[in-house]
């Protein structure tokens, strides 16, 4: 079957099979390899990316069903000049990563956060952020990333 | 192992599941025309069939997508009446009910995760029944009503048991209508873990008397709890509930997480917050 969708901003089209997940078309198809796969079962969220503007985990859509559709990964993220967004500069700034293997989801989801809550409570990002797993941080530092790219003080935060 | 995931033939999705015929087609009477094939399935958000089938716990021959049914799609409000189109997402129910229903569209913002919510829809939720789902309780106690392809179905009747419901084979539930109550309030009790309820209550108070339903907590699934419906409908209040017996923990569902008996506890407490809230 062909399938047809823009992936940052590009025009792209491929063959692909009903059963085709779209994480395994981004990463084995376009060969973006920045969206992760972690669980392949919908719970990590490593694999998140945006389809139509909003949050969705890649391992859990095929890709047929993104026929006609708007999809964002982590490498469109950079700004145009290929300097880091805001985001992805607050998380390198604030140690919102150590492994980095949750980062793209996270910066993905959290991007995602912003755009529908521009100034979201430290609770509404714990909240909204609770589809993404990560091993290393204990969440604290993402949580003070995403207070500074939301343009809010970084509080203490202090462990639930 | 690097090198073998490269070439796009080689790609490890291909072996997840197995292969099927994909339609997605755009209106109800070819979707059901469609799922008259042999071993058709529905395809909704594929948040609960996409890990199904990587389990190959259900293996259709042809997915029928509803993805593309724009007739089933979006949120109206008639009167006191929500119409909920039976494709529409979790986030979309969240979004646009938040004025018309507020308690539905904090049920809608609370399942799982944003990017569930983004793709997981109201037809997939009440068609699967899953015993510990939200919308089941969401629309048992807002006097909802199934539509289907064919005809209506109280929720009364649809609900019957884990993971059954009265869908006849290749049936699509088009869209859920619920009565607007006077208030009402839907008390989550999360399993961190998965995210769904681990016991959940949706309080719904009517001029005509007061509607308490549970999901995650019975071996049958979502329930009524008629005793205390009985008791609010004549003292709507937390008190009201206390001086009710807890109910019967030998038919509520006993795993790693909670016994029966802590599940039939819960009920009365999420009850009890429920009520609070409203
Ligand atoms: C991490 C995670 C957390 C979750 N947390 C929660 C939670 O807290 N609460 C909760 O309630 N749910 C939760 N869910 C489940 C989620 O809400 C699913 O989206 C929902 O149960 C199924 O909807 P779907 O559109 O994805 O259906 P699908 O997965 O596409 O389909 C599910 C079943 O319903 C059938 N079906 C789908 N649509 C129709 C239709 N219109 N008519 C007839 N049959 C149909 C399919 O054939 C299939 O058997 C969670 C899921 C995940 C992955
Ligand atoms: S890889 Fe998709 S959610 Fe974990
Ligand atoms: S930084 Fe290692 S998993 Fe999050």
């Amino acid at each position: 079957m062909k399938v047809d969708m823009k992936v940052n901003g590009r025009a792209v089209s491929g063959e692909v099979e009903g059963r085709t997940l779209l994480v395994d078309f981004i990463r084995q198809t376009l060969r973006l390899t920045g969206t992760h796969v972690g669980c392949d079962t919908s719970q990590c969220g490593a694999c998140t990316i945006h389809m139509n503007g909003e949050p969705v985990k890649s391992c859990s859509v095929l890709a047929v069903e993104c026929e006609g559709a708007e999809i964002t990964t982590i490498e469109g993220m950079a700004n145009a000049d290929g300097s880091l967004s805001t985001m992805q500069a607050a998380f390198q700034e604030h140690h919102g990563l150590q492994c980095g293997f949750c980062t793209p989801g996270m910066v993905m989801a959290a991007t995602a956060l912003l755009k529908e809550n521009p100034s979201p409570s430290e609770a509404e990002i714990r909240h909204h952020l609770e589809g993404n797993i990560c091993r290393c941080t204990g969440y604290h530092n993402i949580i003070k990333a995403v207070q500074a790219a939301s343009g809010q003080d970084v509080q203490p935060v202090a462990a639930e | 192992m690097a090198g073998a995931q490269l070439g796009p033939a080689a790609s490890i999705g291909i072996e997840k599941m197995y292969d099927f015929e994909f339609d997605r087609p755009t209106s109800i009477q070819a979707a059901v025309d469609s799922l008259k094939t042999e071993e058709a399935l529905a395809f909704s958000g594929g948040q609960t069939l996409m890990p199904t089938m990587k389990q190959r716990l259900a293996m259709p021959s042809k997915v029928v997508s509803l993805s593309a049914i724009e007739e089933m799609k979006g949120v109206r409000v008639e009167g006191s009446e929500l119409w909920i189109g039976g494709a529409t997402t979790h986030a979309t129910v969240m979004r646009e009910t938040a004025e018309s229903y507020p308690a539905i569209s904090s049920l809608a913002g609370r399942i799982g995760d944003p990017s569930v919510r983004s793709r997981g829809t109201i037809g997939g939720s009440v068609a699967n029944n899953d015993p510990s789902a939200c919308y089941p309780a969401g629309t048992l106690a807002s006097k909802g009503v199934i539509v289907t392809d064919r005809r209506e179905i109280p929720a009364d009747e649809f609900f019957q048991g884990m993971f059954m419901t009265a869908l006849e084979e290749g049936e699509i539930v088009t869209a859920v209508k619920m009565q607007i109550p006077d208030a009402a309030h839907y008390a989550k009790f999360i399993q961190p873990a998965s995210r769904f309820p681990l016991t959940a209550v949706f309080v719904a108070r009517y001029g005509d008397g007061v509607r308490v339903a549970v999901t995650g907590a019975s071996e049958s699934g979502v329930f009524r709890w008629t005793e205390a419906e009985e008791a609010l409908s004549g003292n709507f209040s937390a008190e009201a509930v206390d001086g009710l017996a807890t109910p019967d923990g030998s038919g509520m569902i006993s795993d790693l997480h909670g016994t029966g008996d802590y599940r039939a506890h819960l009920v009365k407490v999420m009850t009890k917050r429920a009520v609070a809230a409203c």
